[in-house]
């Protein structure tokens, strides 16, 4: 029972940045947008996440400038790919190496070549509840990890109980329809793409303020592109987008477990686990995905 | 005063005058056909008085007064609905959620409310609609429905429908001049763009009438005839294709068809022991109302489905089922229902052109260039098709792309041609060009099996009319003594019941 709370407390832990990247991608991918910037999008709002609390000194501040890197990245993606209609996969992997590239370059800049991360003073704690019950380790959670679970039913909510995700959802399945119903296509993908990279954002910041408190330049190892596969796996649902991330993470947590327990399987194969099972889950569940009519389409009024 | 009055409307693209000083006007309460063929500038015209395009000149007066109509935005708030031939609809979305879309009336969408309102809206044109239906999911007609509806809940004065006709079969196209007289009573203005003459006749009060991007006529629909019509719109003298029977038939049935059978994964029974043949020389038209067999028999004999049982024989060969590439050997030509699927679009003309014959046009896998060249230009000029070899053959008119259709399977000289919907949204003159092509091809000796739901076509085209319903052939009449009440009688799967007469409309 102890170690069932654990697992599970860790499962959140381990679920938080990926399900804000999952969600962010989401709402971007229900706009008709696939942002493969994902991956560097993370690492680069963690980085300067990290960089601007360090030196405002202030984490509030570092949420604020990692929120706004996620931001800004997205933007750019917009720009790319709606203004100018450029290729999705190109502008989004370009977006990535870029983002990659520019993390490490400014990190040599600042930190040199130093053989330990470098680590805040103070990052956020734990809120720690029902200290001294069972269920404390499952409850000793940042705050931002019930922030992200909160976005689930606000999203769900957003995309399917409102106009506004109605307008949102119609620009990512027929941009030739909502632009004839009197919608801005242009302005409603690059709203979904502020959306989405505020949660990148946030997703990013989780990983360097609040789970390490510090800056690697594999903080982020691959936790974007199984977000984008979680998307797929949820259907572009928030909620079963929720259900991929845990199962993930669920995974992940448990292997980590069985390392730590010295299961005699090769340490390899465990830590592969989390990512067969989301190839298996993918191929099974994205036989049937229903993939937004118009992803990676870009919107021309036809002349 | 007319609700709506265009005046000396220009529009240049490059140096194509698509509307040379149109003058358009559309009283309230009326419906008001735009006729012309295809190019003729009737869309432009429509889409400048939907805020798609900007006019180079002139203007445009609602209820008298002048406006700019700089996007469809514009238009919905001045009244004016569109229904596209390609519909504005998300597939995904439900019906209700399609007539909302950029109009949900506040933040939060109220699902009861919206469904209700949704519905009290079809009823008053005597629509049947599921508010809950997901778009996608609803036939052609019932999602055009939901376009009208779109209209309407946008307050729509004025409905500009393009095409309304072209994609529907002949009892949704009654009910769709049904719906548009109800609108009429409702005090609504309802603009049709047309190349049917039937349609003008049918449902309009006025007609005005576009060639070349001029208006070349203007009249109330009761003082004109089908022939003055087309005179006005294709400006010359058109030929009725008259039957040629002096040719001979042959004696063997170059296709014969022997009781298909085939169910779809449901088991719903879609061919019932069809059986039919074909001679040499001989045009057989196939008339029916869609979904009785039609398309799953054109699917079988151009090698896209395996029926259950039964064959088909061409020149006494059997045919293999499933194979497309056996086509071409047994000498069988396609002209498929939805020439844009019979063409690949981001290729070339000349492209298109070699598709279903590439070996001939390959040597160990590589493309031999200057043959399709020649082999496009010699096409291009045989069949007059406007276009040049390395045009994108999406950039085609809708006559031109099946022109290419035409020229690359007649070019073969096939035994058997299997056209379906040869001409459906062509418009005059690309259609009277079909039907010479393929009366070309009669002569010539082939055996044609005419598919089509237009039963004007069958009729003027046939020697030999069959009737399908429920996936068998329920009649077959000689072209002499065919009789339209007796086609559709079987063509509903009635014993001569009242409905019959509704075939000759």
């Amino acid at each position: 029972m102890e170690s069932l709370i654990l697992l599970i407390g860790a499962t959140l832990r381990i679920a938080t940045p990926i399900l804000f990247g999952a969600l962010g991608e989401t709402v971007i991918e229900r706009a008709g947008i696939l942002n493969l910037g994902i991956e560097g999008t993370l690492l680069l709002s963690s980085f300067i996440g990290f960089v601007t609390a360090q030196a405002a000194d202030s984490l509030w501040i570092g949420l604020a400038a990692a929120i706004l890197t996620g931001i800004i990245l997205n933007l750019l993606m917009g720009f790319l790919v709606v203004t100018l209609g450029l290729n999705q996969h190109v502008c989004g992997l370009g977006i990535t190496l870029f983002a990659t590239g520019f993390a490490l370059f400014a990190f040599r800049l600042i930190y040199g070549g130093v053989s330990t991360p470098p680590a805040l003073d103070e990052s956020f704690q734990p809120l720690n509840a029902f200290t001294g019950t069972a269920f404390a380790p499952l409850f000793s959670q940042h705050w931002l990890t019930y922030v992200s679970l909160l976005f689930v039913p606000l999203l769900s909510w957003l995309l399917f109980r409102t106009s506004f995700g109605l307008r949102l959802r119609s620009v990512g399945e027929a941009p030739d329809a909502a632009d004839t119903a009197g919608i801005n296509v242009y302005r409603m993908r690059y709203t979904a793409l502020i959306i989405g990279g505020a949660l990148m954002g946030l997703g990013g910041a989780f990983l360097s303020l609040a789970q390490l408190g510090a800056f690697t330049h594999g903080i982020i190892n691959g936790r974007g592109w199984v977000a984008i596969a979680i998307v797929i796996f949820g259907n572009w649902k928030p909620w079963r987008v929720l259900a991929g991330a845990l199962l993930f993470s669920g995974v992940q947590a448990l292997q980590l477990r069985l390392q730590a327990e010295g299961v005699p399987l090769p340490y390899e194969l465990l830590l592969a686990l989390p990512y067969l099972l989301t190839i298996v889950a993918i191929a099974i569940v994205g036989r049937n995905a229903s993939y937004p009519a118009a992803l990676l389409k870009p919107y021309r009024r036809e002349g | 005063m007319p609700v709506i009055e265009l005046r000396g409307i220009t529009k240049r693209f490059g140096s194509l005058v698509a509307n040379d000083h149109v003058d358009f006007d559309v009283e309230t309460g009326e419906i008001h056909a735009l006729l012309g063929e295809n190019g003729a500038g009737k869309s432009t015209l429509m889409k400048i008085l939907y805020g798609l395009y900007q006019p180079d000149g002139g203007e445009i007066l609602i209820n008298g007064s002048p406006v700019h109509l700089k996007s469809p935005a514009d238009a919905i708030a001045n009244g004016i609905g569109f229904v596209s031939q390609h519909f504005s609809l998300v597939p995904t979305f439900t019906v209700s959620e399609n007539v909302l879309l950029g109009h949900e009336g506040g933040f939060l969408i109220d699902k009861a409310a919206m469904k209700q309102r949704v519905t009290a809206m079809a009823d008053s044109l005597g629509m049947n609609l599921d508010p809950d239906a997901v778009v996608g999911k609803l036939a052609v007609g019932q999602q055009q429905r939901v376009e009208i509806l779109k209209a309407l809940y946008r307050k729509c004065r004025v409905l500009i429908m393009d095409e309304p006709t072209a994609v529907l079969t002949p009892q949704d196209t009654e009910k769709l001049f049904e719906t548009l007289r109800h609108l009429q009573a409702q005090g609504m203005s309802v603009i049709i763009i047309t190349h049917k003459l039937n349609e003008v006749l049918a449902v309009s009060q006025r007609v005005t009438v576009l060639r070349l991007g001029k208006v070349v006529g203007r009249t109330a629909t009761a003082d004109t005839t089908q022939t003055g019509l087309a005179e006005m719109m294709v400006g010359r003298k058109t030929v009725t294709v008259v039957r040629n029977s002096e040719h001979k038939v042959g004696d063997l049935a170059k296709l014969d068809v022997r009781d298909l059978h085939m169910t779809d994964k449901r088991g719903g029974l879609l061919l019932r022991g069809l059986s039919l043949s074909a001679r040499g020389g001989e045009i057989v038209g196939i008339a029916g109302v869609a979904g009785n067999g039609q398309s799953e028999l054109v699917s079988v004999l151009t090698g896209m489905a395996v029926p259950q049982s039964g064959s088909v024989l061409v020149n006494v060969q059997p045919m293999p089922f499933g194979q497309p590439k056996a086509l071409a050997k047994l000498k069988i030509a396609r002209i498929p229902e939805d020439r844009l699927r019979g063409i690949i679009g981001d290729l070339s003309v000349a492209d298109n052109l070699m598709l279903e014959q590439s070996d001939q046009f390959t040597s160990f896998g590589h493309l031999k260039n200057r043959q399709i060249r020649e082999n496009a230009e010699k096409l291009i000029r045989d069949f007059q098709i406007k276009a040049s070899p390395n045009d994108p053959a999406r950039t085609l008119s809708g006559g031109n792309i099946q022109k290419i259709i035409l020229a690359r399977s007649l070019a073969q000289d096939p035994e058997v041609i299997i056209a379906s919907q040869p001409t459906r949204g062509l418009d005059v003159g690309a259609t009277e060009y079909v039907h010479q092509k393929l009366i070309e091809q009669k002569q010539r000796g082939a055996a044609v099996l005419l598919i089509s739901e237009d039963l004007d076509e069958i009729l003027v085209l046939s020697d030999r009319i069959l009737v399908i319903y429920e996936g068998r052939i329920a009649g077959e009449f000689a072209a002499e003594n065919a009789d339209i009440q007796a086609i559709g009688a079987l063509m509903t799967g009635a014993n001569l019941s009242p409905e019959a007469g509704l075939a000759g409309a």
